[in-house]
């Protein structure tokens, strides 16, 4: 039981593996008719949401519904709120209204953080996207569809132990990135970064990875998962990379660099994508393809955290 | 006015122990005093006696921010830190470049009487960077104004650098540059490494800064001109400067208490008083930067005093303001950084926090506080210790990055002009002067 969720950086990985294990639990009762678990009954989630993210916000929704707590969403994008008082004011606004748990999506990186730690709130924080910091639910249910496709029934109490992950596209801006390479890495998978120099961070030597920029070198040494980043076009009027079709051809996982992967090879990537960009239309549809499972297993993992969170004793 | 007399300071320019007697704005007598009817008496036995502190780097936030600071207020933080000048930073609002702002500011500075402010005018009107400001107005108004700076934007059109430091030299004025190159740094929040890119924060790159002052050096040398660079912050702009020292560019250099003590690890908590701009460094930065106050290559220490209010501190690290208040702990953070570590001893802090800072900024001499020199001095108690808490902090705003943490060191006295401004550690409540002194 924690407090909050703001990383993936701070999770060991027993925790990790126990969270995984919650959320096999949780998928579990998902097979039944009647999904929903009295478990968070008489407790109040906010979903606050300063930035758009439907898919996020209505998976974050449905786990806080399925476990009965009372959900209200509240969101910031668009309204007065937007400047850094407003956090604030909004968080402590929401104690007031006696919020037990606050899932917030926010533009800026560190702001599940500040929250957790301003004493605006006595509320668990859940982070559900930080600006360019992390995704950590979202680390979560990637993992907990790599060990369910790797072992199936035999996921529980499992590491990713000896799986090799590559992670390619647009790092610099992800916070699905670094969630992934702290969390899988923890979880002993091996992780490689590719992408063009423009868009990984610099000086990451002191992260567990080895970093890139072949994508065919990549693929030619089999790895297990190829976890695809969604890229902004946007980045191209900022010169990080020169045209659409350029970084389509180098870093583009097109039918025939996904004919290369090993036969039980996966494909990953967090959506929404861009087909013909960073993914091929027909790969993303392919067997391989999770997008998906990884939807559908967002839930359970977010019914996990919730509950890992929300249930028993805050120890502060 | 009360004669004064001292006793038992550390003298800091020589090392010598002595009581020094004061009447009106001077010292008038050293060594073994024997106090006189009336003399307020003053117990120095173990403290450090210096010149008066002089800050080349103060945003005293008057006119138009006066929520965050005043003339006033920030003068009182001066002399609590130890500082009897300060160079009032020109991104006001209305911007000081003209002579009737820079007058206005100096002028609030004489009515408030517990420093000398010295007014820094804007390089370029408004602070865009387009046109020049009327820098030889500026000095020749009742301000006398020598020390110019667009600080907080980077002078960054290399032509207006150029025609700027050029045309200086008619007053001898010094150009200082807030040396960030804007293209490599929009949107930066944390120095551009391994700690950026953890916590998913824009970078600020070291190369921002380096090439700007690689850029001005040359700049400088071309225009035999002052250059004065504001905060250095990365181990390669100290190379550079050595480099340009070596070659005889008229260039000086700055380091802030800050970047002699903290690191970008302190960004961890996304705390943003620990937010500022240029950003917090690396521990290779902060050795490089310390060697080079030691060895003289970076001149002198420059508070970059910039206070904010609580709401633009207290929030997401992205929308804080940057910048850290710094006047009352400057001492002490030198002590620790400096002193503490052996690289400078009590003569040195004189040279970097006072005697040099004054002759850059073009302020009358300091003295040594020997008889007949000026009675501008601060008392420090090198033996004291405190956690530093909000009520030590006596500007209008608290966003010090050292709240919480144990320093060395203490103001138990500072005189300015002869007058005490600080006595037992306390500021001391001065009779408003009233307008112009």
């Amino acid at each position: 039981m924690s407090d909050h969720l703001l990383s993936t950086r701070d999770l060991s990985r027993d925790a990790a593996v126990a969270l995984l294990d919650v959320a096999e639990d949780m998928a579990d009762t998902q097979r039944r008719t009647v999904k929903k678990l009295p478990t968070l009954r008489g407790t109040t989630v906010v979903n606050l949401f300063f930035e758009d993210s439907t898919r996020t916000r209505i998976s974050f929704e449905a786990a806080a519904k399925r476990l009965s707590a009372d959900v209200i969403t509240f969101s910031a994008k668009g309204s007065s709120v937007s400047k850094g008082e407003s956090l604030q004011d909004t968080a402590q606004t929401l104690q007031a209204m006696g919020a037990d748990g606050i899932v917030i999506r926010h533009q800026a990186s560190g702001a599940a953080a500040v929250l957790a730690t301003s004493g605006w709130t006595r509320a668990a924080v859940v982070n559900a996207g930080d600006g360019t910091h992390e995704h950590p639910t979202q680390a979560l249910l990637d993992a907990f569809t790599i060990r369910k496709r790797r072992f199936g029934a035999g996921s529980r109490g499992r590491d990713l132990a000896g799986l090799d992950v590559v992670i390619v596209g647009d790092v610099l801006h992800s916070r699905v990135a670094r969630s992934n390479v702290w969390l899988l890495t923890t979880l002993g998978a091996t992780v490689r970064l590719v992408a063009p120099p423009t868009l990984l961070p610099t000086h990451i030597e002191s992260w567990p990875v080895e970093a890139g920029t072949d994508l065919d070198a990549a693929i030619a040494d089999g790895p297990d998962v190829v976890m695809m980043l969604r890229v902004q076009r946007e980045r191209m009027t900022e010169a990080f990379f020169p045209s659409a079709r350029e970084y389509a051809a180098l870093y583009g996982l097109s039918a025939a660099r996904a004919d290369r992967l090993r036969a039980d090879a996966l494909v990953m990537h967090p959506g929404p994508m861009n087909r013909g960009l960073e993914i091929a239309g027909s790969v993303a549809d392919s067997p391989r393809s999770t997008v998906l499972e990884q939807v559908e297993n967002g839930i359970a993992v977010r019914m996990a955290v919730l509950y890992d969170v929300l249930a028993g004793e805050r120890t502060a | 006015m009360t004669d004064l007399l001292i006793r038992g300071a550390e003298r800091a320019g020589d090392g010598v122990r002595t009581d020094l007697r004061i009447v009106g704005d001077r010292v008038v007598e050293d060594g073994s005093l024997t106090a006189r009817q009336g003399e307020r008496v003053i117990d120095a036995d173990g403290l450090v006696a210096l010149t008066g502190f002089v800050d080349l780097h103060t945003h005293l936030r008057e006119p138009g921010g006066e929520g965050a600071e005043t003339v006033l207020s920030g003068s009182r933080a001066g002399a609590a830190g130890g500082f009897t000048v300060l160079h009032a930073m020109p991104n006001t609002e209305p911007v000081a470049d003209t002579a009737g702002v820079v007058e206005q500011v100096a002028a609030l500075g004489r009515a408030a009487g517990y420093v000398d402010v010295r007014p820094i005018g804007a390089v370029s009107k408004g602070r865009r960077g387009e046109e020049l400001a009327e820098l030889v107005t500026m000095a020749r108004s009742r301000a006398r104004v020598r020390m110019f700076s667009d600080d907080g934007s980077c002078v960054a059109d290399p032509l207006l650098m150029r025609r700027a430091l050029e045309y200086a030299r008619i007053v001898d004025g010094v150009i200082a540059q807030h040396a960030e190159e804007p293209r490599l740094t929009r949107g930066a929040q944390l120095h551009e490494g391994a700690v950026s890119a953890e916590l998913g924060l824009a970078g600020w790159p070291a190369v921002a800064e380096e090439a700007i002052i690689a850029r001005d050096v040359l700049l400088a040398a071309e225009a035999g001109a002052r250059l004065h660079v504001c905060h250095v912050s990365t181990a390669g702009s100290v190379e550079l400067i050595r480099w340009a020292k070596r070659r005889g560019v008229r260039v000086t250099a700055e380091v802030t208490p800050h970047h002699l003590l903290l690191t970008d690890e302190a960004a961890r908590g996304y705390d943003a008083r620990f937010k500022v701009n240029p950003p917090l460094r690396t521990a290779s930065d902060v050795e490089a930067l310390r060697a080079a106050l030691a060895d003289g290559t970076i001149d002198v220490v420059a508070t970059d005093h910039a206070p904010h209010s609580a709401e633009a501190k207290r929030s997401e690290w992205q929308t804080a303001a940057m910048g850290m208040v710094g006047l009352e702990t400057a001492a002490s953070v030198v002590q620790a950084a400096m002193v503490e570590t052996g690289l400078l001893g009590w003569a040195d802090v004189q040279r970097v926090l006072s005697t040099t800072p004054a002759e850059i900024g073009g302020d009358a001499s300091r003295g040594a506080l020997r008889p007949g020199d000026p009675a501008d001095l601060v008392l420090v108690d090198p033996a004291a210790r405190r956690v530093l808490a909000s009520s030590d902090l006596v500007g209008r705003s608290t966003n010090s990055p050292y709240l919480g943490r144990d320093l060395p060191g203490r103001v138990v006295a500072t005189l300015f002009r002869g007058t005490p401004t600080v006595l037992d550690g306390a500021v001391v409540e001065l009779e408003p002067a009233g307008g112009d002194a």
